[in-house]
Formats: structure tokens, C-alpha cells, sequence
């Protein structure tokens, strides 16, 4: 019996398919959350060992209690609205950064056949609702009526649309190998596609330099270092966030971090194989595939923190150049590199129409 | 239900538990400092934040055109890119005709690329 179907027996059939699917959204929207909450630790926990610091060990064993004292503290903060602001707009700017960031989770494949939402166009949902996360940025910068958010708000979305056209055309180039928009197929097209044992697209020459633009891409998207110049703490104090206190505070914060780990498991699923083990080897298939995900998201969240704890935050118009005159170039050149390829050697031949 | 749209349901789901979360998140802390008394909002508490100054001028001020340039940019190459998703995935179909004229829409979509980038459209100096 199906999941769905043990709460139809019971509930009928309307109200049966609406509970098990309520169940099956918090069974991902939770354990997301909670990956926030442990992201944000293990961040830290990073970018302290690097720099020879301790870094959160207090609340808890190793400090690991300490997100979630933070977020009960801002919990219980007064939530402050300025005066000057626009306060329906100003509220409701970290609810969409938040929905939007949980939504995309839908669409994503955490094994064989365990996704929410088997979209057809998968990977066009995902592109769709990151571009709309621009709305919730430039809403809050806006309604603040205040200098630094308003400044923060505009290099933020001037940054974040700059990065999608380029990583646009990075999926395509996955996806012409693939033939699929669908997240479950990308993966399942991955298995044994380099040398016939290994599984991943980062072992693709052709790919690899995809990959790394991706998780270039990907760090600018999310904001994180050292593109973060939204919140350059030096020149904007905090960005967009500036006049946010209280949980409307917490869930740009929460937004943040479940792209960054959202980002981390795409990169999985488009390089690195997704719920498949990166060599093809019966005895590696033991291990079930919920956990070589787990595994390859937390090796990405790695490299976010690493490089948020190694390299400078760029200048303004570094980052546009990076964005506009090398990667915008170069990934559109990568396109006609990628589909000729695949077309002249025929790889399509295979492909039954 | 036809079985295409029948998956998008739970996403529709999914936002209203998003935008239920998120409702959850921002009330439940107003109610709670209100009821505990931590909410004791004043005029200086209320003030927009400008390194403690009051504010000189309007906020929503000038700002540099070169913004609004990157915007429309970004609408011409994302529809670009949102143009190339049918044809990626359709490519073993349509065969060398459809990469021919792809790679003719390109091309153009290339010059337009290198006349944004000879007036200085994508200089941030």
C-alpha cells in the first residue's frame, strides 16, 4: 500500500491525500530547518578552526545547542516596525525570502523516487523560484525607508539577477547531457556515464569547468563570501536587514542558509550524482542512497564554509565584471562547446526519438 | 486529475505550509513581547538607523542608473537562457536543424552581448 493510500483508507479520499501530503512536506520542511540550525553551527565551527579559534562551545556538547539558543533569544526579541517604513511590504518581505527558500525543496530528489514533486520540468521550477527570490531582497530594502538597507537591497538583487543568467546557461549544459529537465533523470542519467564505473558529471572534462562556475555561481547567488557584499559589514552595516530585529530577523537568516544548503544539494544532483554512490561498484550500493546525498550535500556545505573562512570579499565592480564579462561569455560559449559536441559526435544517436 | 498537473498539487500545499511557517514565526514573537512587556516601542526605537544621526535626507533618493541597466540586461539573457531549457532538452530530436538555428539565435544574441559591452553598459568602474 502506498503512503498516501494508508491515510485515504481511513481519512477518504480527498482528505487522506491532504493529510499524508501535509505529513510528507513537514517531513521535509522540518528536517530543513533543522539542517539550518546545524548549518549554521557547523559554519561557524569551520571558520573558527581555521582561524585557530574555538568558535560556539558552550550551550550544549561542543556547543552544538548553540543555534538554537540564539533563535530562542530572537524569539523572544521585540519585534521592531520603523516608523518611516512601509510596514505591510516590510513584514511581509522575510515571509517570501522564507517560502521561497523552503519551496524549492519540492522538486528535489533524495533517492531513488523519494521527491515530493516529480515535476516533468524540475529543474525550470528551481530556476523560476530562485530568480523570485530577488522579490523578497529588493521588498525589504525598499520598505525599510532606511539608507543602508535601500543601498544593500539594490547591489543585492543588481547581484543576485547578474549570477542567474550565468548559471542559466550552466543547467543547460547539464541538462543537454541528461536530455531531461527532471531532477530524478539528471541523476539516473549520471550512473556510469564516465569510463562506463564512475557516476557524476564532475568527471566529465567537459563538465568540470561547469561544475566550478556552478559553485562559483552558487556563492554569489547565496550571498555568501566573498560575494557578500550586500551585507559588507564594513560600508552597509548589515545590508537589507539593517531595521529587521525578532524573527522577521531570523527568517532572512533561515532563508540564507536553506539556499546555501538548497544550493549544495543541486550541485550534488547536477555534478556529483545525487543519491548515487561516485563509483559504480555493486558492494557501494549497500549504502542506501539517502546517505551518499547527505554525504555529497555536506561535502559542498564544507566547501562554502572553506572559502568563507580563505579568500577576501571582492569589490562591487569585481564582482559585476566577474558576473557579466567572464562567466555571461563564457558559459554561452560553453553551451555551443557542449551541444556541438554532443551533436557531432553522436551522442544523440542513442537517444530514441 | 490529469496525472501532469496532479503533481504540482503539493506544491501548492507546500506554499501554504511556507507562508503558515512563516506567518507562525513572525506573530508568535510579536504576541509573546507583547504579553511579557518587552514591547516598549519609542520614538528613537522607531527612527530608521543612520549611525545614531537622524536622518538628513530622503532615503529613496537617486540612485546609480547603472542598476536599473543591469535589470533590463538581466531580463534580455534570462529569457535567453529560459529560451535555450526546451531546446537542450529537445535537441536529439530537432537534430543538426534545430542546433543550426540555435546556434544562429546565439550568434545574434552575442552581438547584442558585445554592443552592450562596447558602450560601456556592463563597465562598473
Amino acid at each position: 500500500m502506498t503512503y498516501t493510500g494508508f491515510f485515504q483508507q481511513y481519512l477518504g479520499q480527498d482528505w487522506g491525500y491532504f493529510v499524508a501530503t501535509i505529513t510528507l512536506i513537514l517531513l521535509i520542511a522540518l528536517p530543513v530547518m533543522l539542517g539550518v540550525a546545524l548549518a549554521v553551527y557547523f559554519d561557524r565551527k569551520i571558520w573558527a578552526a581555521m582561524q585557530m579559534r574555538r568558535g560556539p562551545n558552550v550551550v550544549g556538547p561542543f556547543g552544538i545547542l548553540q543555534t538554537f539558543a540564539d533563535a530562542a533569544k530572537l524569539f523572544l526579541k521585540e519585534t521592531i516596525v520603523p516608523s518611516g517604513a512601509n510596514k505591510g511590504v516590510f513584514i511581509i518581505a522575510p515571509m517570501i525570502t522564507f517560502t521561497l527558500a523552503l519551496i524549492v525543496w519540492a522538486v528535489m530528489p533524495f533517492d531513488a523516487g523519494v521527491v515530493l514533486a516529480d515535476l516533468n520540468v524540475g529543474l525550470l521550477y528551481i530556476f523560476a523560484v530562485s530568480s523570485m527570490g530577488v522579490y523578497g531582497i529588493i521588498m525589504s530594502g525598499w520598505a525599510s525607508n532606511s539608507k543602508y538597507p535601500f543601498l544593500g537591497g539594490l547591489r543585492s538583487a543588481a547581484q543576485m539577477v547578474s549570477y542567474e543568467v550565468s548559471m542559466g546557461f550552466i543547467l543547460v549544459t547539464v541538462m543537454l547531457y541528461a536530455q531531461s529537465l527532471n531532477l530524478s533523470t539528471i541523476v539516473l542519467s549520471q550512473q556510469g556515464n564516465i569510463l562506463g564505473f564512475l557516476n557524476g558529471n564532475i568527471f566529465n572534462p567537459l563538465l568540470f569547468p561547469m561544475f566550478v562556475m556552478f559553485f562559483i555561481t552558487a556563492l554569489a547567488e547565496t550571498n555568501r563570501p566573498p560575494f557578500d557584499l550586500p551585507e559588507a559589514e564594513a560600508e552597509l552595516v548589515a545590508g537589507y536587514q539593517v531595521e529587521y530585529s525578532s524573527m522577521a530577523f531570523a527568517l532572512f537568516f533561515l532563508g540564507e542558509y536553506a539556499n546555501i544548503l538548497f544550493m549544495c544539494a543541486l550541485t550534488s544532483v547536477l555534478f556529483l550524482g545525487g543519491w548515487l554512490p561516485p563509483v559504480d561498484w555493486a558492494p557501494l550500493y549497500v549504502v542506501p542512497g539517502f546517505v551518499w546525498m547527505l554525504a555529497k550535500m555536506a561535502l559542498m556545505f564544507f566547501l562554502f564554509a572553506w572559502v568563507k573562512a580563505t579568500v577576501p570579499r571582492y569589490r562591487y565592480d569585481q564582482l559585476m565584471r566577474l558576473g557579466w564579462k567572464i562567466f555571461l561569455p563564457l558559459s554561452l560559449f560553453w553551451v555551443v562547446v557542449v551541444s556541438g559536441w554532443l551533436m557531432f559526435t553522436g551522442h544523440f544517436a542513442s537517444i530514441p526519438r | 486529475m490529469p496525472e501532469v498537473a496532479s503533481q504540482y498539487l503539493p506544491i501548492l500545499l507546500f506554499i501554504g505550509v511556507g507562508i503558515a511557517f512563516s506567518l507562525i514565526f513572525v506573530g508568535a514573537p510579536v504576541l509573546v513581547s507583547g504579553l511579557v512587556g518587552t514591547a516598549k516601542p519609542d520614538a528613537a526605537k522607531l527612527a530608521e538607523y543612520e549611525s545614531g544621526f537622524p536622518a538628513f535626507s530622503d532615503s529613496r533618493g537617486q540612485f546609480d542608473v547603472r542598476f536599473y541597466l543591469v535589470a533590463i540586461l538581466f531580463i534580455v539573457f534570462d529569457l535567453e537562457a529560459a529560451f535555450l531549457f526546451p531546446w537542450a532538452i529537445s535537441l536529439h530530436w530537432t537534430g543538426q536543424a534545430g542546433w543550426w538555428a540555435m546556434m544562429e539565435f546565439l550568434a545574434e544574441l552575442a552581438i547584442g552581448l558585445v554592443y552592450a559591452w562596447k558602450i560601456g553598459a556592463l563597465d562598473w568602474e
